[in-house]
């Protein structure tokens, strides 16, 4: 750095110097406060999306690992020595597993945030309660869908569009899910939204003619940077379901 | 301490089911008096039933104030919640969000592996297979006993020093679980290998909210008896 004579200068340079050491430190403070957060995931799992949706709907820095689950890291079966399973939320070393688990800690430590469950203990057991519902049905039956084939397949299909149905009749004409503010059933269901395509093409149906209002509420959560940046393609989704058809060794 | 007022809080049930049993056992520790309503499971389902719970027509359902809530863990949760304050009455939920996420993670692991092996040995009739479901349900216990050092913290139970969500949802197996022991002469909750549980489980069944909601272990058995007779009394379809 050329010395300069002038005093003028030097105060300049003196605030720039500071200013970027100051720029600098943040820097290193949100990079130090994204390794406090660990997720580690898969990149098409609907349910590590779950937990990417609720970090970028709080604002969360964090550092995002992909596991590979023909071979998992140490640190996978050291967070989740129970399941073995992805997502993994490590939080200042602490390990949080199952999806709904992690984002409903999510939204407690990151209290200052857009809440995620709604205030009143009420409408908190109705959103625990299709949460749950999401849990319980979609990607088991989804998977009959690709994988199974016959009556066991005709089977799965009635099911899953009853399941569509059932969907479609708790969102009627709201916004979202948990009314006009997006929240936790909308970010339990919404990955799968990029599944649908998938889902009707292995099915044999259309989700647009079964559920047409949670097409609309897809799309209108898709509007969300936080969906949209963790979405992906659902030609990528569907690709990827084709990989593991002929990984099984299913038509 | 004061009672909670009476707020027509009714509760669909069905005897000697572990997961209306949570329900009652979070009421109770709130103080909340509930109207008990056992209803019809098999067809026709009673039509309270029915109506209150669309989607999966099971108990235990909580009716409070006209609306209905479904889903043991999510009814625990909202009596946590709607009864936060009263009486002194403490937190079901632990207060700290991580201690809160591995509650909540244990209880839905109970809910994933042991309440379906449960269900399994109670109808299981050969001895081989009755003996592989048991060896099972121990391994299950094992990682419990391992979970309940860490939670417990040294204290009497899952939640400290006090009945918390963890040790309900767990608590609620034990008078399935002992009759079982009996039915099947298995063993289940063996003191030898899970001294903390067996500890906690005479400290749990001795709690003043939990005192005559699990009936002894006949009690059960008589009910299983008395479904396998009716099944075995009616002519195949």
């Amino acid at each position: 750095m050329p010395q300069t004579a002038s005093l003028h200068l030097t105060n300049r340079l003196h605030i720039h110097i500071v200013l970027e050491s100051e720029s600098e430190r943040e820097r290193e403070r949100g990079a130090r406060m994204a390794e406090a957060v660990v997720l580690l995931d898969v990149w098409v799992s609907p349910f590590g999306q779950r937990c990417r949706i609720a970090l970028a709907e709080k604002g969360v820095a964090y550092e995002y690992k992909e596991e590979d689950l023909a071979n998992k890291s140490p640190l996978l079966l050291q967070a989740n020595p129970v399941h073995k399973k992805i997502p993994v939320l490590i939080h200042d070393g602490k390990p949080v597993c199952e999806s709904l688990v992690i984002v409903q800690y999510i939204d407690e430590v990151w209290s200052d945030g857009a809440p995620i469950l709604p205030a009143d203990p009420y409408a908190r057991a109705q959103a625990r309660f299709w949460g749950d519902f999401v849990d319980k049905k979609i990607y088991d039956c989804g998977i009959r869908l690709w994988k199974l084939k016959g009556e066991a397949h005709q089977e799965a299909k009635k099911e899953f569009i009853e399941i569509l149905k059932v969907l479609e009749a708790e969102l009627g004409d709201r916004k979202y899910f948990g009314g006009d503010a997006f929240g936790y059933v909308d970010i339990a269901l919404v990955p799968f939204f990029a599944w649908f395509y998938t889902y009707e093409t292995c099915g044999g149906f259309s989700v647009e003619a079964e559920a047409p209002k949670l097409v609309a509420w897809g799309k209108r959560c898709m509007e969300r940077e936080s969906v949209s940046q963790t979405l992906y393609d659902p030609l990528k989704v569907y690709e990827f379901v084709c990989s593991l058809k002929k990984k099984y060794g299913i038509e | 301490m004061a009672v909670a007022a009476v707020e027509d809080v009714k509760v669909l049930s069905d005897p000697l089911n572990p997961f209306v049993i949570r329900v009652l056992i979070a009421l109770r520790l709130k103080r909340v008096e509930y109207e008990l309503v056992e209803v019809q499971l098999a067809e026709p389902k009673s039509e309270i039933l029915v109506k209150s719970n669309p989607v999966y027509k099971m108990v235990p359902v909580l009716l409070h104030r006209g609306k209905s809530i479904c889903e043991s863990a999510v009814i625990v949760q909202y009596i946590d919640e709607e009864w936060s304050d009263g009486g002194g009455s403490s937190s079901i939920l632990p207060a700290d969000p991580f201690n809160r996420a591995t509650a909540r993670f244990w209880a839905a692991y109970i809910d994933d592996k042991l309440t379906a092996l449960i269900r399994a040995l109670r109808v299981e009739t050969e001895a081989e297979k009755a003996t592989e479901l048991a060896g099972q349900i121990r391994q299950v216990l094992g990682l419990l006993e391992e979970a309940f050092a860490e939670c417990g913290k040294g204290k009497g139970f899952f939640g400290g020093d006090a009945v918390g969500y963890l040790d309900i949802a767990l608590g609620s197996c034990l008078g399935w679980i002992m009759a079982l022991e009996k039915g099947k002469s298995v063993k289940l909750l063996d003191a030898e290998e899970l001294p903390r549980l067996a500890g906690w489980a005479e400290r749990f069944l001795a709690e003043e909210s939990v005192k005559g909601l699990v009936p002894d272990a006949d009690e059960h058995l008589k009910i299983d008896e008395v479904a396998a007779a009716r099944t075995s009394a009616t002519p195949a379809a």
